[in-house]
C-alpha cells in the first residue's frame, strides 16, 4: 500500500490538518526554537519569561493541535488512516522523529556539556535557560535531568490531554490517564523539588520520585543513597525503609489484587509517556510468536543482571564485623540466596506445571548461576560475581539505564512501538509481570462465542500481546507482559474483551469451548484429554 | 488415515482442517482461490480504513500451516465429481478425496440491475473487493461520490469504510427505516441518526433501477426508483449474500439456495460435506435459519463436523441464536429472538437513554413470561449468561432482577444496567 505523507500526529487520512493545524504545528516548532537557540547559547534578555514563553507556547501548540484534530468528531475509535500515515507507518516522519528522539537520548546521556551542564561554574545553554525554573521549585540551579523532567512531564500532560480527548468516551481510559499525568506531575517532577527545598547544610535528603521503585530505580540502593537516607534521620530512614517495603510488600499486595496495570499503566512514568506521547505508536509491536521468546528471555535477563549487579553493589559497602552491624557482608548473601531459592521453591511447589518449558529451563539455569557465583566466592573468595561490583553497575547503567530504557525504549517509539522498554527492558515489569502471572486476581475475560477474530485487540497491543490468540479459543487472557491499558477492550468492535479482578479459580481455562454450540462438545473434548 | 480435501480457506474450512488435525492424523488439504493463507474476512474494512493492515486480519503466522501439515492450494476448483471422489482444478488438474468438505461462503446479491457488471460496480465480501475499491475509490478525489445499495451489515460497514477516507457517500435504503426488517423501531431510528450524524446521505425507501456507464464501461451515476439520477464513481452492492455454489451446478450434489445437508452437515454424498454459509440445513433447528451467513456458524460447524469425522457421530446444534455488529461508534449485541415487532406472544421492554446511543430490549412471551431474547445497543452484555438464560427458559423477571451481573461492559462505566432494571421493571408490572 502506498504511504502517504501526514504531519498529524493522530494519524488521520490526508487532507485532515487543517489550517489552525497548520499554525499550532508552527507554534510549537517555534517553541522547540527558542529551547534550541539557547542551548547555542543565544542570549535571551528576560530569560524566565522566554522560558515560560516558549513551555506554555509548546504545551498549548500540542493541546491545541489535538483539539482541531478531535472536535466535533463524535465520541468513538479514532484509527483512520494509522497504518497509511507516514509517521505511524515507519514512513519518513517516523523515521525522521525517531532519529531526533534518538539523538536527543545521546546527547541527554553521554554529552551533557553540549547542554550547557558545566563541570565547573555556572550552568550555560539549554540547562542554564531553565535556571530560573530550577531555582523557583527547589532553590537550586538546574542539571539535564531537570531539564528533561520538565520536557518530560510536558509531553505527560499534554498528550495526556490528547489521549483524553481521544478516548472521551471511554471512562476507564480517561481515570487511567489522570492517574498517570497526576504521578508524574506530582511524584516525579514537584515532590522531588521541593524535597531539595528542605535541605540545609547538615540535612540532605537524596533526589527521590517515591513512586519510582527498585529494580527500576536500580540505583535506589547503592551507597552514595543509603549514606544520604541514614545521614537524613528518621525521615531518611522512614523514606529508606519505603523504598524497601514498596518491592517487597506493597508491590505484591497491589499487583495480587489488580494486576501489574496499578503500575504499569496507572503510575509508572516510563508507562505513562508510552500512554501518551508514545499512544500514536503503540500498534507498531512485534506480535510473533518469536517476539515473545525473545521477550521472554531478554526481560528475565535483565531482571537477572539487577539483582546480581545491586547484589554485588550492597555486599560492597556492608561491613565484614557482624558485631558492628547485623546485616555484614556474609549475612547479605545468605540472605540472597536463602530469599531467591524460597521463591524459586514455591514457584516450582505451587505453579511448576503453569511454566512453559523454555521459563523452566530458564529459571533453574539463573538459580544455578546465581548460587553458584556466591558459592565460588565463598570458595575463591573472588570479587562477588567475578566483576568489581562497581564495574557491574556502571555496565547496567550504561546498558539497560541509559541505552535501553531510554535511546532504544523512547528514542525508537516510532519504530518499534511505544512499549520496548517495558516489553523487553524493564526488570520491574519482569517481577510484576511474574506475579501477574502466577499470582494474582487480575485477567482480561472474552465473550462466548462474540469474537470474529477481526485482529483489532492484537493490532493494537502494544505489549505485542497476539490477544486474538486467546479471544477466538474464548480463553481468558492472562499474560505476564500485559499491563492492562484496556486499549484491547476498547477497539473491539464486538465487546468481546473486559478487565476484570476475579478469584484466582479458573482463571486459566484453556479446556473452555465457545459458547453457543452444542455442549456435547465440551463433554468431548474431556474424553479427548482423558486419552 | 484419510485423504481430507477442503475447498475454501474461510473460517469454516480452516476451523475444520486446524480441528481435524488435533484430532486426527488425516492427511488434509485446503484449497483457495481468494487468498494464500486464512483471513478473516470480518477485517476487511479495517485494512480499509487504515486501521490494519491485511496481513493482520491473519490470526495465524504463516508457519502455522507447514508445522500442522495442513497442505495449502492457490487454484479454483471448477467441478466435482462425487462418483469419482474428484475434484477438477483450474490450474492443477484432477485431485482425488477420500472426503471432500466444502466450504466456499457466500457472494454478493445481484438482482438483474441493468448496469450491475459495469466496472466501478462491485459488492464487499472477498479480499478482490478490497483491491476494487482500492482501485475504484481511493480518495475523494478519484472518488467524488459512492452510492451503497442495500441497508444491512455491509452496506453500513462499507459506508463507515468510504467516509474514513472523506469520500461522500449516498446510501439507498429499501426499508423505510435502517434495517427494521431484523431492528424494531427503537434501534432502527438510533442507527438512522447515527448514520446521518456521521455525515453519509441517508435514502430511506428508496430502491436502485439503473447503473449508468461512462463511455469507458464504468459507473457514471445511480438512478433511484423515484427516477433521481446520482453522479457517483463508486457502486457498492450490498444488498445480501448466497452461497458461493455456481461450481457445483453441474455436479450430482443437491443444492437449492445452498448445498443441502443434514444434521451430520453431509449432502447427499455420504463422503461429501458443506459447511459455513454456502451450507443449507435440511432441518434447522427451531429458532434458526437453514442458511446463516455469520462468521459464528462457520467456525461451530467446522469445529462439529471436525469431531463428527475423528471422533463419533456428532450433530451440529446450534445453541440459542446470538450476533454483533457495530454500526459506526454504536456497538450492537443480540442474544436469543426479537422480532422487529410485538405480537400477541410476544411482548418488549424497552429502554433508551437521553443522548440515544444506548438501548436495551427485552422480549418475552406474556403468558409465560418466559425470556425470549433481547437487543443492546452501547452497552455490553455478557454471552455466558444469556446463553444459560435461553438455554434454562429463565422468567422475564429473573432476568430483569439480574441484569446487572449480566453487564460486561468496561470497568468504570456509568451503570446504565441500573436504569434498565428500573425502567424495565415499571414496564413489566404494567403490562
Amino acid at each position: 500500500m502506498e504511504t502517504k505523507t501526514s504531519m498529524s500526529l493522530s494519524a488521520n487520512p490526508p487532507a485532515s490538518v487543517n489550517l489552525l493545524q497548520k499554525i499550532w504545528a508552527f507554534t510549537g516548532v517555534c517553541a522547540l526554537g527558542i529551547l534550541f537557540l539557547a542551548v547555542f547559547n543565544f542570549e535571551f534578555p528576560n530569560r524566565p519569561l522566554w522560558l515560560g514563553a516558549s513551555l506554555v507556547l509548546l504545551t498549548l501548540s500540542i493541546v491545541l493541535f489535538s483539539y482541531e484534530e478531535y472536535k466535533g468528531l463524535p465520541g468513538g475509535i479514532k484509527n483512520n488512516g494509522v497504518w497509511t500515515s507516514a509517521l505511524t507507518n515507519r514512513g519518513l516522519w517516523g523515521w525522521l522523529l525517531g532519529i531526533a528522539i534518538t539523538f536527543f537520548y545521546v546527547i541527554l546521556y553521554f554529552y551533557p556539556q553540549f547542554l550547557g551542564l558545566n563541570a565547573e561554574g555556572d550552568n550555560t545553554g539549554v540547562v542554564g535557560f531553565f535556571d530560573p525554573l530550577s531555582k523557583t521549585l527547589s532553590g537550586n540551579p538546574a542539571s539535564q535531568w531537570f531539564v528533561y523532567g520538565t520536557l518530560y512531564t510536558i509531553a505527560i500532560l499534554a498528550f495526556g490531554i490528547k489521549f483524553l480527548w481521544k478516548y472521551r468516551h471511554n471512562r476507564y481510559e480517561k481515570i487511567r490517564t489522570l492517574s498517570v499525568m497526576f504521578f508524574q506531575t506530582a511524584f516525579a517532577f514537584l515532590i522531588p523539588e521541593f524535597m531539595a527545598r528542605l535541605n540545609t547544610d547538615n540535612f540532605s535528603l537524596p533526589y527521590y520520585d517515591l513512586k519510582n521503585i527498585w529494580p527500576l530505580n536500580y540505583y535506589n540502593f547503592e551507597q552514595y543513597r543509603i549514606d544520604q537516607f541514614l545521614n537524613a534521620g528518621n525521615i531518611g530512614l522512614a523514606l529508606l525503609i519505603f523504598g524497601i517495603i514498596s518491592i517487597f510488600i506493597i508491590t505484591p499486595i497491589l499487583t495480587y489484587y489488580y494486576g501489574k496495570r496499578w503500575y504499569c499503566s496507572w503510575v509508572c512514568g516510563c508507562g505513562g509517556l508510552a500512554e501518551t506521547a508514545g499512544d500514536p505508536f503503540r500498534h507498531l509491536s512485534d506480535k510473533s510468536l518469536f517476539a515473545w521468546k525473545v521477550e521472554r528471555w531478554v526481560v528475565h535477563s535483565v531482571l537477572v543482571f539487577v539483582v546480581l549487579m545491586t547484589t554485588a553493589v550492597v555486599h560492597s559497602y556492608l561491613g565484614y564485623d557482624a558485631q558492628k552491624y547485623w546485616l555484614n557482608k556474609d549475612v547479605f548473601l545468605i540472605a540472597v540466596a536463602v530469599f531467591l531459592g524460597v521463591i524459586f521453591a514455591l514457584i516450582w511447589k505451587f505453579k511448576k506445571e503453569e511454566l512453559q518449558k523454555d521459563a523452566q529451563y530458564g529459571a533453574i539455569g539463573y538459580l544455578a548461576i546465581v548460587l553458584g557465583l556466591i558459592a565460588i566466592h565463598y570458595l575463591s573468595g573472588s570479587n562477588v560475581f567475578l566483576f568489581q561490583a562497581e564495574t557491574l553497575r556502571s555496565w547496567y547503567a550504561f546498558l539497560i539505564g541509559a541505552i535501553f530504557s531510554g535511546v532504544i525504549g523512547t528514542g525508537f517509539y516510532p519504530i518499534f512501538g511505544n512499549r520496548v522498554w517495558c516489553r523487553f527492558g524493564c526488570p520491574m515489569a519482569a517481577i510484576l509481570g511474574l506475579q501477574q502471572r502466577l499470582f494474582s486476581r487480575f485477567r482480561i475475560t472474552t465473550n462466548g462465542g462474540q469474537c470474529i477474530s477481526c485482529g483489532n485487540c492484537s493490532t493494537y497491543c502494544e505489549m505485542g500481546i497476539d490477544v486474538r490468540a486467546y479471544a477466538q479459543k474464548g480463553q481468558n487472557i492472562v499474560r505476564a507482559s500485559c499491563v492492562g491499558c484496556g486499549i484491547c477492550s476498547a477497539v473491539c468492535p464486538r465487546g468481546v474483551l473486559k478487565l476484570e479482578n476475579g478469584p484466582l479459580e479458573g482463571r486459566i481455562n484453556s479446556d473452555d469451548v465457545l459458547t453457543g454450540n452444542d455442549l456435547d462438545l465440551l463433554d468431548l473434548i474431556k474424553e479427548q484429554r482423558k486419552h | 488415515m484419510k485423504n481430507i480435501v477442503i475447498i475454501g480457506n474461510g473460517i469454516a474450512g480452516i476451523t475444520a482442517a486446524r480441528h481435524i488435525r488435533k484430532l486426527s492424523d488425516h492427511h488434509i488439504t485446503v484449497i483457495s482461490s481468494e487468498t494464500d493463507y486464512f483471513f478473516s474476512r470480518t477485517a476487511l474494512m479495517y485494512v480499509f480504513m487504515g486501521h490494519m493492515k491485511f496481513e493482520h486480519t491473519q490470526p495465524y503466522e504463516n508457519w502455522f500451516w507447514e508445522k500442522n501439515r495442513i497442505s495449502l492450494v492457490r487454484d479454483r476448483v471448477t467441478e466435482v465429481l462425487p462418483s469419482q471422489n474428484t475434484i477438477v482444478l483450474e490450474n492443477g488438474g484432477a485431485t482425488a478425496f477420500d472426503t471432500l468438505i466444502i466450504a466456499t461462503g457466500s457472494k454478493p446479491n445481484k438482482f438483474g440491475w441493468p448496469g450491475q457488471d459495469l466496472r466501478g460496480v462491485q459488492g464487499l465480501y472477498s479480499k478482490q473487493d478490497l483491491d476494487l475499491l482500492e482501485t475504484y475509490a481511493p480518495d475523494n478525489r478519484q472518488c467524488k461520490r459512492a452510492v451503497i445499495v442495500g441497508g444491512g451489515l455491509i452496506g453500513i460497514e462499507l459506508a463507515e469504510m468510504l467516509h474514513s477516507r472523506e469520500i461522500p457517500v449516498t446510501f439507498l435504503v429499501r426499508e423505510n427505516s435502517f434495517w427494521n426488517n431484523v431492528l424494531p423501531e427503537g434501534e432502527s431510528a438510533m442507527i438512522n441518526t447515527q448514520i446521518r450524524e456521521h455525515g453519509i446521505d441517508l435514502r430511506l425507501d428508496t430502491t436502485l433501477k439503473e447503473i449508468l456507464p461512462d463511455n469507458q464501461g464504468k459507473v457514471r451515476a445511480v438512478v433511484t426508483d423515484k427516477d433521481e439520477e446520482i453522479p457517483c464513481d463508486l457502486c457498492g452492492l450490498t444488498a445480501g449474500v448466497s452461497p458461493n455454489i455456481d461450481f457445483l451446478r453441474s455436479s450430482e450434489i443437491e443444492t437449492e439456495k445452498g448445498i443441502l445437508v443434514n444434521e451430520y452437515l453431509q449432502t447427499n454424498f455420504e463422503n461429501i460435506y458443506a459447511i459455513g454459509d454456502c451450507a443449507q440445513l435440511r432441518s434447522p433447528q427451531k429458532d434458526r435459519r437453514p442458511i446463516e451467513a455469520v462468521w459464528y456458524t462457520g467456525r461451530m460447524m467446522g469445529e462439529t463436523l471436525a469431531y463428527h469425522l475423528c471422533r463419533k457421530p456428532t450433530p451440529y446444534r446450534p445453541g440459542p441464536w446470538f450476533n454483533s455488529a457495530k454500526f459506526f461508534d454504536i456497538e450492537y449485541q443480540t442474544y436469543g429472538m426479537v422480532s422487529p415487532g410485538t405480537s400477541a406472544s410476544e411482548h418488549h421492554l424497552y429502554w433508551e437513554n437521553k443522548e440515544k446511543q444506548r438501548a436495551i430490549r427485552i422480549a418475552y412471551h406474556p403468558e409465560t413470561e418466559r425470556f425470549m431474547g433481547i437487543n443492546t445497543l452501547g452497552i455490553r452484555l455478557q454471552h455466558r449468561q444469556f446463553d444459560h438464560w435461553l438455554r434454562s427458559n429463565a422468567r422475564v423477571g429473573t432476568v430483569i432482577a439480574n441484569l446487572k451481573e449480566a453487564g460486561f461492559d468496561p470497568e468504570f462505566y456509568p451503570d446504565f444496567l441500573d436504569q434498565v432494571k428500573e425502567k424495565t421493571a415499571q414496564q413489566l408490572s404494567r403490562n
